[in-house]
């Protein structure tokens, strides 16, 4: 028996959100006394592969066949099957991304596995096989109990942070058994924001709210958060209004963030707006109105004027990044 | 074109979330039940206008128990044309796929459409999981649908972006913003809505994989700390000290 990792790439590179993954996924398996093996599909450079050996797994399985560069939940599900087979593994994970997403649930239907999407914890096997996972939007945590042979674990993103090794692992080329045919969905178009850290990545968060009246005052946003290396996110009617491109939206609507830091500019914090990013480590709110809710969600506040507050913040910022330098 | 869209009933996206029976139920008292946000406003509309752009069946299916009937009634008010409650309670996802499938085994639909996630268990499995039974192709967490005779192209999001893919039906599909425009139910279609076809259907033996053991609310934040304007080195300070995120 062995821990299988479905380690997913974009573009020939391995995701942080995976190397989470397969770093979680290996300390279940020391603690249940056995192995990790993490599985990787489409082209990726030998170095980035060996490199998951950094993060706990001894073996790495990589099917390097060009035609799966791109999920396909289909042959995905077929070959993580075939590898899980293979290694009889028991335990399954995957990142809560996107990828994992498209392909989780389809490999526990198949082999009839209880799956826990969007796990924060390691499990507790003390009574069952119990895992905590985020619920009602980030407002509550349920533990769940798997209670089938098999299991798949999709873990949240950034639950935890990477301490890598230096080890390394020992790759292994995988063929699996799939033909064109098998391809059903075919990617046709991928469009990316090409230069931004996904929103769904970033560790750190700068977001605009309404507060800050038109699109051309969002460059005190960007300054402050180039200066602490963060992406940009704004509130719906910013994106409604077409002052940011809709991708950047968080909340109920738009994206779910949990970064380390969430500095909220300008934005009341209605509660669709808090569902989206409420799991943040740590909340920072800039807001002209000391009523403002998001305050009460918040673990650091600023009341003022943003357009005062945020330029003095970049250079105070700037000034502390330099004494680290 | 036959469509299936499934309906799951969720609290509130403002009830207040808290649990009774020593943490292991959700504490439904004064809460207000609604249709799946993400079922309704883009899963159930994507297939109406469907359904009048090219003409299409729009069956709803929900598993759950009596306390249900309101929120597929508002479904149906909607414009669906006919529903299926399969007479059943249980969270896990596996249980309530293996329902479903089982429901559309026979029925050729052409479209299978849940929303991305259910608001409350956020599980964002059920679509993934009936597509592996029913052994149909599957697009993740799509923001747009377009039909072109009998292929699909469907934008799926991504990492900082989003793939644009093209599949033949039959397909299932979870659908996020994007999709359509929410729109609420005017006197037509409620008053249509009670003569509407609502089926109840007895499950099938499935097996449930997972249990909720308990429920835990976060640690109750300590309070914001408010900083002066004036002394804006101070947060710098904080963040790095005390909560050390940069
Ligand atoms: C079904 C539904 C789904 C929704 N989904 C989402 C979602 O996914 N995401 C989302 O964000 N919203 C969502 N909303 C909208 C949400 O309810 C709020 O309307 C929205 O979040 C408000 O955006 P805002 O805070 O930018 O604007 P406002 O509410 O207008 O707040 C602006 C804030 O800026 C402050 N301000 C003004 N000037 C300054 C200044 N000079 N300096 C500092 N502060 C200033 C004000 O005090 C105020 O608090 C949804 C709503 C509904 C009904
Ligand atoms: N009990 C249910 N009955 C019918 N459909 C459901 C049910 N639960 C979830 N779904 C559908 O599956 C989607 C994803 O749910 P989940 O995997 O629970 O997050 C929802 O948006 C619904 O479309």
């Amino acid at each position: 028996m062995s821990i299988l990792i479905f380690a997913d790439q974009a573009q020939g590179k391995i995701k942080k959100a995976s190397f989470e993954a397969v770093q979680y996924g290996a300390k279940i398996a020391a603690q249940l006394g056995t192995t990790a093996t993490a599985l990787v599909l489409g082209p990726v450079d030998a170095a980035e592969l060996a490199a998951l050996g950094q993060y706990g797994a001894q073996n790495v399985l990589h099917a390097a066949d060009a035609r799966l560069h791109e999920v396909e939940s289909t042959v995905y599900t077929k070959i993580i099957a075939e590898a899980a087979a293979q290694e009889d593994a028991k335990v399954i994970i995957f990142s809560h991304n996107f990828d994992g997403k498209a392909v989780a649930p389809r490999v526990a239907a198949r082999l009839k596995a209880g799956l826990v999407a969007g796990a924060i914890s390691y499990p507790d096997t003390s009574n069952g096989f119990v895992v905590k996972k985020s619920v009602f939007s980030g407002k509550a945590f349920a533990n769940i109990n798997i209670t089938s042979d098999k299991k798949v674990i999709a873990l949240l993103p950034n639950s935890f942070p990477l301490t890598p090794g230096t080890a390394s692992a020992t790759v292994t080329n995988f063929t699996p058994a799939i033909s064109d045919a098998d391809f059903k969905v075919k990617v046709v178009k991928v469009e990316t924001v090409s230069g931004d850290i996904p929103l769904t990545e970033a560790e750190i968060i700068v977001s605009g709210g309404r507060g800050l009246k038109g699109p051309e005052n969002w460059g005190i946003l960007e300054d402050l958060a180039k200066a602490l290396g963060a992406a940009t996110a704004s509130s719906r009617p910013v994106a409604d209004a077409g002052w940011r491109p809709h991708h950047e939206h968080v909340g109920q609507t738009g994206l779910t963030v949990r970064p380390n830091l969430y500095v909220a500019i300008g934005i009341s914090g209605a509660i669709q707006h808090l569902a989206g990013v409420n799991g943040s480590k740590v909340i920072v709110v800039i807001n002209k109105d000391p009523e403002a809710p998001f305050f009460k969600a918040a673990d650091y506040g600023i009341v003022g004027d943003a357009f005062e507050v945020v330029p003095k913040l970049t250079e105070a910022v700037k000034k502390y990044k330099l004494t680290q330098a | 074109m036959k469509i299936l869209v499934c309906i799951s009933k969720t609290p509130d996206t403002t009830a207040k979330i808290a649990f009774t029976d020593n943490n292991t139920k959700f504490n439904e008292a004064g809460v207000q039940f609604i249709i799946n946000p993400y079922d309704e406003w883009y899963a159930l509309v994507r297939a109406l206008e469907l359904k009048e752009t090219i003409g299409a069946d729009v069956h709803l299916i929900t598993v759950g128990g009596a306390d249900c009937d309101p929120i597929i009634r508002k479904a149906l008010a909607l414009g669906g044309d006919e529903a299926f409650r399969v007479n059943a309670d249980s969270a896990d996802s596996y249980y309530i796929a293996s329902q479903i499938a089982a429901h559309a085994k026979d029925k050729q639909y052409d479209i299978i459409f849940t929303g991305k996630e259910t608001i409350d268990y956020n599980g964002s499995g059920i679509g993934g999981m009936v597509a592996e039974l029913l052994e149909l192709p599957y697009v993740s967490i799509a923001a747009k649908f377009e039909l072109n005779g009998t292929v699909a192209t469907v934008n799926r999001e991504i990492e900082g972006g989003e793939e644009i893919c093209e599949v033949s039906l039959p397909v299932v599909v979870s659908c996020q913003k994007g999709m359509a425009e929410a729109r609420i139910p005017n006197m037509r279609g409620i008053m249509a809505a009670r003569t509407k076809p609502l089926a109840v259907v007895e499950p099938i033996a499935a097996d449930t994989l997972t249990g909720i053991v308990s429920f835990e609310l976060p640690p109750a934040k300590a309070g914001v700390k408010l900083i002066s304007p004036d002394n804006v080195e101070e947060l710098v300070k904080l963040l790095h000290e005390e909560a050390k995120v940069i």
